[in-house]
């Protein structure tokens, strides 16, 4: 069942979240530098299916695997070093501390892994750079624009390096531009560092940049390149 | 008019936001409403004090028989009367003993008629405790007849223990007994001295202004999301005087809320009031009654400050219809009229340094003005020093910078967080110094030496049976070491005199060797002990070996009680004297039995020193019971080291339930406050433990983060507190002494509150820190 | 659009006349263009010289006389592959696929799973286009931002419409 050479599988997920049924036999794999969107229509689970792959929700049955570990039988601590260590995470809202300046929001996940806060920086600031955000490192969240933000986000999400990327619709709160901009970067850097991405989204278009689509819909998986 | 009916018609729609608006919207309603209604309460207990305490009086004043009409002799209308206070158990009980001599004697407050021999009138409090098991031992000292139980009007509190035991072997020539003819006393009122009335004034302020502080944070529960609905109302057309309006209605709603639970904390924090005993005083729910006019400002000033409040918080905010904007970046905080106030309160209070003294007195208004602006003073410091300290700030863990970054984002919220607690601990390590102070002036060094005897019982004049059979019977009670007789009897060279009179102590050597430095001892020695400070030599008798002496009654008090006749033996020796257990310095002749003088019918006095090993309860409840049964006129009494002033200790107790009420409020406003706060960080929370942050790193950062403005708000308390102590002793002309261990034990309390709210802030931390916070609803 | 599969989707709910089927037609797709009764003649015969329909019974009245047809196993598998197979991306496709999202309600097959794999054959265009801005100029990325535009317009219409659609024949059947 399980593809070879995948990084990361899922198979038979699923999760109830009181009486709704948010995953319902869903499966998933992705291999290291694969771009794969998750689609469905809202309320679908995707996002449920995108907090179970990166070991935020525990589902309530189902196998997940990441680099031949077990995710589903791992600790809450052992899922949290795991999460910051090897996967990065773009939201749509409120993911950046108001209260840190930018680079200082960079630095943290690095900081949270125990590097130095000096040299944390600096691998912060040339995320920036590769990010085009630079010029606002000092400057604290509020007082960014919306696409800056989010790329100020994205930095964050790649700056300990990690193997998977898990993005939850990263251009839901941006116009075209800066959607575009921020996904070019975006799926630029996770190729340059062979990171694998999983895209939540609900636009063809930012869909259109990765290389491969599942859709969900009531909480089932449909991988759309094996079924055609 | 217009503008009237723009008025109410924005405070209604404020008001209806604060019902309305969901489930959030009635929980910070609801959390206003209890921060307000728990500042309320305290108000009105503290508003309602005074009068509680001037109840107790009253009723204590109308059952005393210290200034009673008394007669001479018998009549239709008199009543005899003694004291016979007990203590069983480390506890007071207060006990009269009665006899009426004719049918119209008074009736004592709280009973329907005089006790008749061998019956008993108690308080409800003293029978329940007379017949539950505890109180076994004291059932046989009382073992009258209950037959009536004591009313409300004859109490002080409800859990007072108090009693009346009908006599019949009263007369009015015993030592201590009384013939009156009504009670009820004649007040005198005492003025509390300035140095008392200062620390009155101290404790009132210490107490409300903290309350002042929290009422004002209260009102402010649930700012941010408040400002976001205002923006709101701006984008559908609201103008900015309106939006402001409508926050001042949301206030006055939660205010409201507030005043009406806090009525509801007052009547129920009254009940249990009546439950309380503290160092066995308590209060009658009936008696917490506030002065209506007191009620009536609290009923106004309240919403009258929530509104103030508001609008204060909203001076330097500007709501725009897509979200709420600071004016420009709020300006470095300045420091010179930070330091005025403070300042004008050193002014008001320095130029009374010195009055304290004698006579001396001070302006109420001017201490209480100058201890105000100086306690004030700290909450309008603390923020510019938090701004100085934490702005500096960099580096550190994460904890510390998430930490250290959101206080420097929010330095006055960090600030309102900790005045109250600050203003209190400054204003209770002033206090503390004071009474540090003050406690060697109005606490008396009795000169009693327990470690010599625990127990002087001085057995009531009319005592049945001999004194050294008592004695006996006392010491074989179990952990009683020994209890020593001793009789003190006056006796002079003539049968009726009125100078020369010889102080005669009479007892076996143990005895005396409690009383005189006496190198050796056997039955039917004397000596002659010098060096009395108190009694003895006082009337200036001497007695040489061989005199003969009368004792007992030589001062021709009754005719038919004739003083007994005794030889001095040749072999008295001189011997200097020593301190007796209760700090009575005696000269005279000490007597061994065999060459005392026989019964002197009732005159002089009978004591016995009981001595135990370690604790001794039940040894020394039945030594008490066996002197009162010997006589009830007996007098039992624990000895001690010091004893303290009643006003002192009084203040003290009103202290300590302030400060104990004080610290729970603010520790439930911290704990409100710190929970609010997380609730609105809930989606940050979540996306922090997302990306792998440690619930250890979020709950440090919520420990510095209150650690931190309460570390330096308690360095500001100690240093004003020290201060405004230094400054209040010197009024009191009392020399400065920084009491060090009560100022960490102030501090360390402000500290243990912090500890403590974080602990009760982890719990929903914790849950919000689940990952259901990303799901978006 | 193919004509012959949509009058053989609208048989597969039953087998009706000639007439009626035209009339169905122009009620359901026709609104600017009815169909001509000489061109669904000819795609009938079509249809049955290919075995996809067959003559369930002829109506001699007094006018002309008039065929019912109806559907036949080998019709309704073309219908299902014809439904299944996504249609090429390009520019006004909208009553290609709106045919296709309404026979496949009205016969009962989903329409989420034609709408899937009309999306995966779009996206695999966008993503060539979405390449091909990637490293082209901005003449390139002007070109083909226009294009993706006009895909994912024709998407949203279209999952909008199977949405709708889906709506009303779920108040239909009730």
């Amino acid at each position: 069942m399980t593809p070879a050479g995948s990084l990361l599988t899922a198979v038979g997920l699923t999760k109830t979240y009181g009486p709704t049924k948010a995953l319902d036999g869903a499966e998933f794999s992705i291999h290291p530098g694969e771009v794969v969107a998750v689609m469905g229509p809202s309320g679908s689970g995707k996002s449920t299916l995108l907090h179970c792959l990166a070991g935020i929700v525990t589902p309530d049955s189902g196998v997940i695997t990441y680099a031949g570990r077990e995710l589903t039988s791992m600790s809450d601590a052992e899922r949290s070093a795991l999460r910051r260590s090897e996967f990065g995470f773009v939201f749509q809202f409120g993911q950046l501390v108001p209260e840190l300046t930018c680079v200082e929001n960079v630095a943290l996940p690095l900081r949270l892994a125990g590097t130095r806060r000096k040299a944390a920086e600096r691998t912060a600031l040339s995320w920036m750079e590769r990010l085009q955000v630079e010029d606002v490192a000092d400057k604290r969240p509020g007082e960014v624009s919306g696409g800056q933000g989010q790329r100020v986000a994205v930095a964050r999400s790649l700056v300990t390096s990690p193997r998977v990327l898990f993005a939850d619709e990263p251009t839901g709160a941006l116009d075209s531009l800066n959607g575009e901009l921020v996904m070019q970067l975006l799926t630029e850097a996770a190729r340059a560092t062979n990171a694998a991405v999983v895209l939540v989204t609900h636009e063809t278009r930012v869909a259109a940049w990765s290389d491969r689509e599942i859709v969900v819909r009531d909480g089932r998986s449909r991988d759309m390149e094996r079924a055609i | 008019m217009s503008l009237l009916r723009a008025w109410s018609r924005d405070l209604a729609m404020g008001a209806r936001f604060a019902c309305a608006g969901g489930r959030e919207g009635w929980i910070r309603t609801l959390l206003t409403g209890v921060g307000v209604g728990l500042g309320v309460a305290l108000l009105l207990i503290t508003t309602a004090l005074p009068s509680a305490l001037a109840a107790r009086t009253d009723r204590g004043d109308a059952r005393s028989t210290v200034g009673s009409p008394t007669a001479e002799h018998p009549g239709p209308d008199t009543l005899l009367v003694a004291r016979s206070n007990q203590t069983y158990r480390g506890k007071d009980i207060e006990g009269t003993l009665v006899q009426a001599e004719g049918p119209k004697a008074p009736v004592p407050p709280g009973l329907s008629r005089i006790p008749g021999p061998g019956e008993l009138a108690v308080s409800p409090a003293l029978k329940k405790l007379l017949q539950s098991p505890d109180g076994a031992l004291l059932r046989e000292r009382l073992d009258g007849r209950i037959t009536e139980t004591v009313g409300d009007a004859g109490l002080t509190g409800p859990s007072e223990l108090l009693f009346y035991a009908g006599q019949s072997g009263l007369d009015a020539n015993l030592n201590r007994v009384e013939r009156i003819t009504a009670f009820a006393y004649e007040r005198q009122t005492e003025r509390l001295s300035p140095l008392l009335l200062l620390l009155v004034v101290l404790t009132f302020v210490t107490l409300l202004l903290p309350v002042a502080v929290f009422v004002a944070a209260a009102v402010r529960f649930g700012g941010e999301r408040r400002d976001r609905r205002l923006a709101a109302l701006r984008l559908v057309g609201a103008d900015s005087r309106m939006v402001r309006r409508i926050a001042a209605g949301e206030a006055l709603a939660g205010s409201a809320a507030g005043l009406v639970l806090g009525a509801g904390f007052f009547l129920l924090g009254r009940e249990l009031v009546g439950g309380f005993d503290i160092q066995q005083r308590s209060v009658f729910p009936a008696d917490l009654d506030p002065a209506p006019w007191l009620a009536a400002l609290v009923a106004v000033a309240v919403p009258a400050a929530a509104v103030a409040v508001t609008l204060f918080a909203l001076r330097g905010v500007v709501i725009e219809p897509l979200g709420v904007v600071r004016t420009t970046r709020p300006s470095r905080r300045r420091l010179w009229w930070r330091l005025l106030v403070p300042l004008a309160g050193l002014g008001l209070l320095t130029p009374l340094t010195g009055r304290g003294d004698d006579g001396g007195e001070f302006n109420r208004y001017q201490v209480s003005a100058g201890v105000v602006l100086l306690l004030v003073g700290i909450t309008v410091l603390l923020p510019w020093l938090l701004e100085r300290l934490v702005g500096r700030l960099r580096g550190g863990p994460v904890s510390w910078q998430l930490a250290v970054r959101r206080l420097q984002v929010n330095i006055a919220g960090a600030a309102r967080l900790v005045n109250g607690i600050a203003v209190a601990v400054a204003g209770a390590i002033a206090l503390q110094m004071m009474f540090a102070g003050v406690e060697g002036e109005y606490t008396v060094r009795t000169g009693e030496d327990p470690t010599r005897a625990t127990v002087s019982i001085i057995l009531g004049s009319n005592v049945q049976g001999d004194p050294e059979q008592l004695a006996r019977q006392v010491a074989g009670y179990p952990g009683i070491t020994d209890a020593i007789p001793l009789r003190s009897v006056s006796a002079a060279h003539e049968p009726v005199a009125e100078q020369g009179l010889v102080d005669v102590t009479v007892g076996t050597c143990a005895a005396l060797r409690e009383v005189a430095q006496l190198d050796s001892c056997k039955d039917g020695d004397a000596f002659w002990a010098t060096g009395g400070s108190t009694l003895g030599g006082s009337y200036g008798g001497r007695a040489e070996p061989g005199d003969k002496l009368y004792a007992g009654n030589v001062r021709g008090y009754e005719q038919d009680v004739k003083p007994v006749e005794f030889t001095v033996p040749a072999t008295l020796r001189t011997v200097p004297s020593r301190p007796d257990p209760v700090g009575v310095q005696r000269s005279g002749l000490l007597l061994t039995p065999s060459v005392a003088p026989g019964d002197t019918g009732g005159y002089g006095a009978q004591q016995i020193f009981v001595m135990t090993d370690g604790p001794a309860q039940e040894g020394l409840e039945r030594a008490r019971t066996a002197a009162f049964k010997a006589s009830p006129l007996s007098v039992a009494s624990t000895l001690h080291t010091t004893r303290q002033s009643r006003s002192y200790s009084t203040i003290r107790t009103g202290l300590f339930f302030g400060a104990t009420g004080v610290l729970i409020l603010i520790g439930t406003s911290l704990l409100v406050s710190q929970v609010e706060q997380l609730r609105e960080r809930r989606k940050l929370l979540s996306s922090l433990v997302a990306f792998g942050t440690r619930r250890s790193t979020l709950s440090l950062s919520v420990l510095w983060q209150t650690a931190l403005p309460i570390g330096v708000g308690m360095a500001l308390a100690a240093l004003f507190g020290i201060g405004l102590g230094a400054v209040l002793m010197r009024m009191a002309v009392q020399e400065v002494r920084i009491a060090w261990a009560e100022v960490a034990m102030m501090t360390g309390a402000g500290a243990g509150v912090v500890a403590l709210v974080t602990l009760l802030s982890l719990p929903p931390l914790l849950r919000l820190m689940r990952p259901d916070g990303l799901r978006t609803e | 659009m193919s004509i012959g599969h949509t009058l053989l989707g609208l048989l597969e709910a039953g087998p009706r006349h000639g007439y009626d089927l035209k009339r169905a037609f122009d009620e359901k797709f026709g609104h600017d263009r009815p169909l001509a009764y000489g061109q669904v003649y000819s795609t009938m015969s079509r249809l049955l010289r290919n075995g996809l329909v067959e003559v369930d019974g002829i109506e001699s009245g007094g006018g002309p006389e008039r065929k019912r047809y109806a559907i036949t196993t080998a019709g309704v598998t073309d219908v299902e592959s014809w439904l299944a197979q996504p249609e090429k991306p390009e520019p006004y496709l909208q009553s290609t696929l709106y045919t296709k999202v309404v026979i496949a309600l009205l016969t009962g097959r989903s329409a989420a799973d034609l709408l899937d794999t009309q999306r995966a054959e779009h996206l695999r265009l966008m993503r060539i286009l979405t390449t091909r801005k990637r490293k082209g100029d901005l003449a390139d990325q002007l070109v083909c931002d226009h294009a993706l535009f006009h895909l994912e317009a024709d998407l949203r219409w279209l999952e909008l419409a199977a949405a709708r659609l889906d709506q009303l024949a779920k108040e239909v059947r009730r």
